[in-house]
């Protein structure tokens, strides 16, 4: 009896946790796997199993224009905030000398976070628009002579929007992994007769990889599920893979949004494979 | 997104309904009931509304609820929504306040109860429009879901429309209006006639169209059509062929950079326009009025050929019966009889029983809104709001120079989905 107890202890301690994850996550996808094999019209959808939800994704050179569209603000967005996220959780953890400052400065990152995404994001309009701030204070200057058309509504501005959201994503997980560096690394690398590019290169960069690989998680997931900032910024004139899921979506064509969200979810879950095996992120927790 | 608004404090169940209903049920049987209006106040009764939200107004709920003592439960949703609610739930609502277009769609699926003509006091006092399809005698009827198409069945039962007039009506027309172009006049800086204008390359990369497929098509398909690249044999219903020449001509459009946005919502298009990162676009009435109500220039076109319309009307849902079916006729009676239509026509829209909301607007009001004459005093919204000073004229004119020149209907086509994913393709391009 005491033996079966010991035995079943650590499956009712996981039980919870089994729990909340098989309600909110395991059966949802389920549900969303068997959806997407549904047949649908106008009024709503019904039980079948048809593969055309697929065949008309996968088929069709706007899944592919707007999967590659997506993999590039991805690309984009991740290269800039992960030079950005270093820098500047190097600059917290290293340069910033008092604990208490380290603290102060860090918060000082997530003041903007206190208001909305999406208004964060829709304060960068008048700022870029054809009579914005920055046009009307170019022109005013006299340092061009027309407004510049592509700061708003462009590709330029989904990524500036972006960047502008996400780098906390990247800065918190490697400032947070530079912080467990043991000090007395770097001074032995001093001591050694390395260059400060040397101790950067050749021992915090290595030793910051978890929180590079967390960040870049974040990253990637947050890009490659984005709807809002797309439509936004550019004015619908581009395209991204949530984008076309909720275009499905508001003409209630919920069976092939699932199909497009399985193809979507096999993709991104690869991504996040690939990154878990180049950098084993355990290391960190 | 789905917006429900409660008209009254109290909200009367299922449970006071259905005794609400025997009473009346047996007041209605004994003959107590003779005249016109009923006051339902004695007795409670509550009709569930639902709709796509342009006159799913809170003041109509208010007036409907002073005068009838009918408690209205309004519930708005987009197009899409509204058409599938319509027809997947049939018993969450009483009556189905659709567009014609959808209205089409959920008709033969029989969740929709024609209405006796004989029971519609103003039914003489619709305009012909709805009846006819043809304003005046000598209009020519617009292509795409025109009403009158989908306005009549022959039999209470029946499942398919009639050809002509019956006595059998499938929806009271309540709202509906002429959609153009909006300019802004101080930026175009030439006049605008056509459609096609909006294509001209001096416009590049300052222009803009509705990424709501169904009607972005259809602006599409009235631009493509006065530049002469095609003639369609009916725009509201164009074969894949016809589809493919329209979205394939958008793309390049696209690719050349002629247009700055693609808008979804009514505040998109007033923000573009205001903000002058776009000169002409598709544009609804009230947003021009949005924007000229920041002091901003803004037109509603007139194009030589003629306008895209839209109209709505009110149907009984299938379950409707006994007391419950007699306070929706009432109501609707109540709708027609000319305070709402007053009230619509003051916004911008159209009321289809002209003839009784004349005699709740002002003379000036009339003049300005209906007869497109210049105001003679302030032109005020049913808020109070001032919309137009003295001496102002209407965009286009009068009620029928506007809905006589309507060239076609928002509509439902045959080939649907595959209109809807060339669309997507367009906006991925």
């Amino acid at each position: 009896m005491n033996n079966l107890l010991t035995r079943a202890t650590p499956y009712l301690q996981a039980t919870p946790l089994l729990l909340i994850l098989g309600f909110f996550l395991a059966i949802p996808i389920l549900l969303l796997l068997v959806v997407s094999f549904w047949d649908y019209d106008f009024a709503g959808m019904y039980p079948d199993f048809v593969t055309f939800n697929y065949a008309e994704t996968l088929g069709s050179w706007v899944t592919w224009k707007t999967y590659g569209n997506t993999l590039k603000f991805a690309a984009i967005v991740w290269a800039i905030t992960a030079f950005l996220g270093f820098w500047v959780a190097y600059f917290l953890a290293f340069h910033v000398k008092t604990a208490t400052m380290q603290m102060v400065l860090f918060l000082v990152c997530t003041v903007p976070f206190l208001t909305s995404n999406i208004i964060r994001m829709i304060s960068w309009i008048p700022v870029l628009g054809r009579n914005g701030l920055v046009n009307s204070g170019l022109v005013g200057a006299g340092v061009i002579d027309q407004p510049i058309e592509w700061l708003l509504y462009s590709d330029f501005a989904v990524i500036l929007a972006m960047v502008h959201l996400y780098t906390l994503f990247m800065v918190t997980p490697i400032f947070n992994t530079m912080m467990r560096i043991d000090k007395s690394l770097v001074e032995a690398a001093r001591d050694a007769g390395a260059r400060d590019w040397q101790i950067i290169w050749n021992v915090i960069l290595p030793l910051a990889k978890p929180g590079i690989a967390i960040g870049t998680i974040f990253v990637v997931t947050l890009v490659m599920a984005d709807f809002s900032t797309v439509q936004v910024m550019s004015g619908g004139q581009s395209a991204s893979v949530a984008l076309m899921m909720r275009n499905q979506m508001s003409l209630l064509q919920y069976p092939a949004a699932a199909a497009n969200a399985i193809v979507l979810l096999v993709l991104v879950l690869s991504m996040v494979a690939g990154i878990l095996r180049i950098v084993d992120i355990r290391k960190e927790l | 997104m789905t917006e429900t608004t409660k008209t009254s404090g109290i909200t009367r169940r299922n449970l006071l309904k259905s005794g609400a209903a025997a009473m009346a049920g047996a007041a209605v049987g004994s003959g107590a009931i003779t005249g016109f209006p009923t006051i339902w106040a004695q007795n409670p009764i509550t009709l569930r509304q639902f709709g796509t939200g342009v006159s799913n107004l809170n003041a109509i709920a208010e007036k409907c609820k002073e005068d009838l003592g009918i408690t209205l439960e309004m519930t708005a949703t987009d197009s899409d929504a509204a058409a599938q609610r319509a027809v997947t739930q049939p018993d969450s609502y009483d009556i189905a306040d659709i567009e014609y277009w959808i209205l089409k769609k959920v008709f033969p699926t029989g969740v929709i109860q024609p209405m006796d003509t004989s029971r519609l006091t103003y039914y003489d006092k619709i305009v012909p429009l709805f009846k006819t399809g043809k304003l005046l005698p000598d209009s020519v009827i617009a292509q795409g879901t025109a009403p009158h198409t989908v306005g009549f069945v022959e039999s209470a039962d029946s499942k398919e429309f009639a050809k002509g007039e019956t006595g059998w009506f499938t929806m009271v027309p309540t709202i509906y209006n002429a959609d153009t172009l909006g300019i802004r006049p101080d930026l175009v800086g030439r006049d605008i006639t056509t459609w096609a204008d909006i294509m001209d390359p001096a416009f590049k990369g300052k222009t803009a169209i509705i990424n709501v497929p169904s009607i972005g098509i259809m602006d599409a398909a009235m631009i493509m059509e006065a530049m002469g690249n095609i003639t369609y044999g009916d725009k509201g219903n164009m074969t894949t062929a016809e589809i493919d020449a329209t979205i394939d001509f958008l793309i390049k459009a696209k690719q050349d950079g002629q247009f700055r946005a693609f808008w979804k919502s009514f505040d998109e298009s007033v923000n573009l326009m205001s903000s002058g990162e776009v000169v002409i676009q598709s544009m609804w009435s009230p947003a021009v009025a949005a924007v000229r109500s920041k002091g901003i220039a803004c037109k509603y076109q007139p194009l030589k050929e003629g306008y895209r319309s839209w109209g709505g009307g009110l149907g009984l849902a299938a379950h409707l019966q006994g007391a419950q079916l007699d306070a929706a006729y009432e109501y609707i009676n109540w709708y027609t009889s000319g305070w709402v239509g007053g009230y619509l026509n003051r916004q911008g829209y159209y009321s289809a029983a002209m003839e009784t909301a004349k005699e709740y607007m002002s003379e000036d009001e009339w003049g300005y809104w209906i007869e497109g004459k210049p105001a003679v005093g302030e032109i005020k919204a049913p808020d109070g709001t001032v919309m137009e000073k003295a001496g102002a004229v209407r965009d286009g004119g009068s009620f029928e120079e506007r809905m006589g020149k309507v060239a076609c209907w928002n509509s439902v086509m045959d080939e649907d989905r595959y209109m809807v994913r060339r669309w997507n393709e367009f906006i991925a391009a």
